[in-house]
């Protein structure tokens, strides 16, 4: 779980250019962390790589905050 | 060889002016794919391309998932594309009174709703990449209209809006998206024309001569180097003035 929630936070910190302590498990990629609508699409296809797995469209624009990636991918890598 | 090291994935390989681009950026340094709809095209596409590695490969882009199946294909044996041009076109003549649904149909499928899912079959690689090239062959058409082509010409004009949308959305990326217009071109597709429509057609031009399909190659290799990398959103008429937007 730990795991995941650091590997999330790294992604999220590399794909939107900022300090990695900056990004807290509350952050909102757009309120927060100053992601614009193509970097939150980039951001899903990040996920998608580190954690080998397809996020379909509906689910992604779901995905606002680093708790909800989180969530996502601890749901799914659970199946 | 302004293009060493760079996947070019081009449409529509096997003749007049498809056939020119995918030459041209073979030999500016591009590895270079050019597609065909048939497997016999594509063979001969890969024997002419073979002298700068380049190959040919099927594509028939209104077969559902062809176009993804294709893109991923490459991106696994040569790597991402990092230029794609979209050139595959048809023609369905024919005075908007007589026109059938079905020409309508097939003309936006193949010239129009390709070049949409080419674009976000390849937009992973390039925004990952930083860098891409985005050209796309309308035609002097789409600006200007012509009396039964109605459906050729809404497409060509489609072509347009949607180049200038997608470089909005992807200039921050590096990636540029551009429409190459060709005028009267000397190809197979504008030889089935009737010789009085021709000539009617070459008094229009300022330059009096119809062009080259190396003409318009000439523009997509510009659009697809590094000089036009100030270049985004336009569409470069090439028509020795038949038209003056």
């Amino acid at each position: 779980m730990e795991n995941i929630e650091a590997r999330v936070k790294k992604i999220v910190a590399e794909q939107l250019g900022v300090n990695e302590a900056e990004v807290k498990i509350d952050s909102s990629f757009v309120d927060d962390l100053g992601a614009d609508s193509l970097d939150t699409v980039e951001l899903v296809m990040a996920l998608e790589e580190e954690f080998e797995c397809e996020i379909p469209d509906e689910e992604a624009e779901k995905i606002t905050t680093v708790q909800q990636a989180v969530d996502y991918v601890t749901a799914h890598l659970n199946k | 060889m302004s293009l060493q090291g760079k996947v070019a994935l081009v449409t529509g390989a096997s003749r007049g002016i498809g056939a020119a681009i995918a030459d041209t950026l073979a030999a500016a340094g591009a590895k270079v794919i050019g597609t065909a709809t048939s497997e016999g095209g594509a063979a001969a596409i890969g024997e002419r391309l073979a002298q700068w590695g380049g190959v040919g490969m099927v594509l028939n882009v209104g077969e559902d998932g062809a176009i993804d199946a294709l893109v991923d294909t490459i991106s696994k044996e040569y790597g991402d594309v990092a230029i794609l041009v979209n050139n595959a076109g048809i023609t369905r003549d024919g005075l908007l009174m007589r026109m059938k649904d079905e020409d309508w149909d097939a003309i936006m499928d193949t010239n129009l709703k390709s070049v949409f899912k080419t674009s976000k079959a390849v937009m992973r690689g390039m925004m990952k990449a930083r860098w891409g090239r985005i050209i796309n062959i309308a035609s002097v058409v789409g600006a200007m209209g012509n009396a039964g082509q109605a459906n050729y010409a809404a497409a060509k004009a489609g072509i347009m809006g949607f180049t200038k949308s997608m470089a909005r959305e992807v200039g921050s990326r590096g990636i540029t998206v551009n429409c190459v217009a060709p005028g009267f071109i000397d190809t197979d597709m504008t030889r089935a024309l009737p010789e009085a429509q021709r000539e009617a057609l070459v008094q229009q031009i300022a330059l009096g001569r119809l062009g080259a399909a190396q003409d318009i190659a000439d523009a997509v290799d510009f659009l697809a180097s590094s000089r036009a990398a100030y270049v985004t959103g336009q569409t470069l008429h090439v028509n020795g003035g038949m038209l003056m937007p």
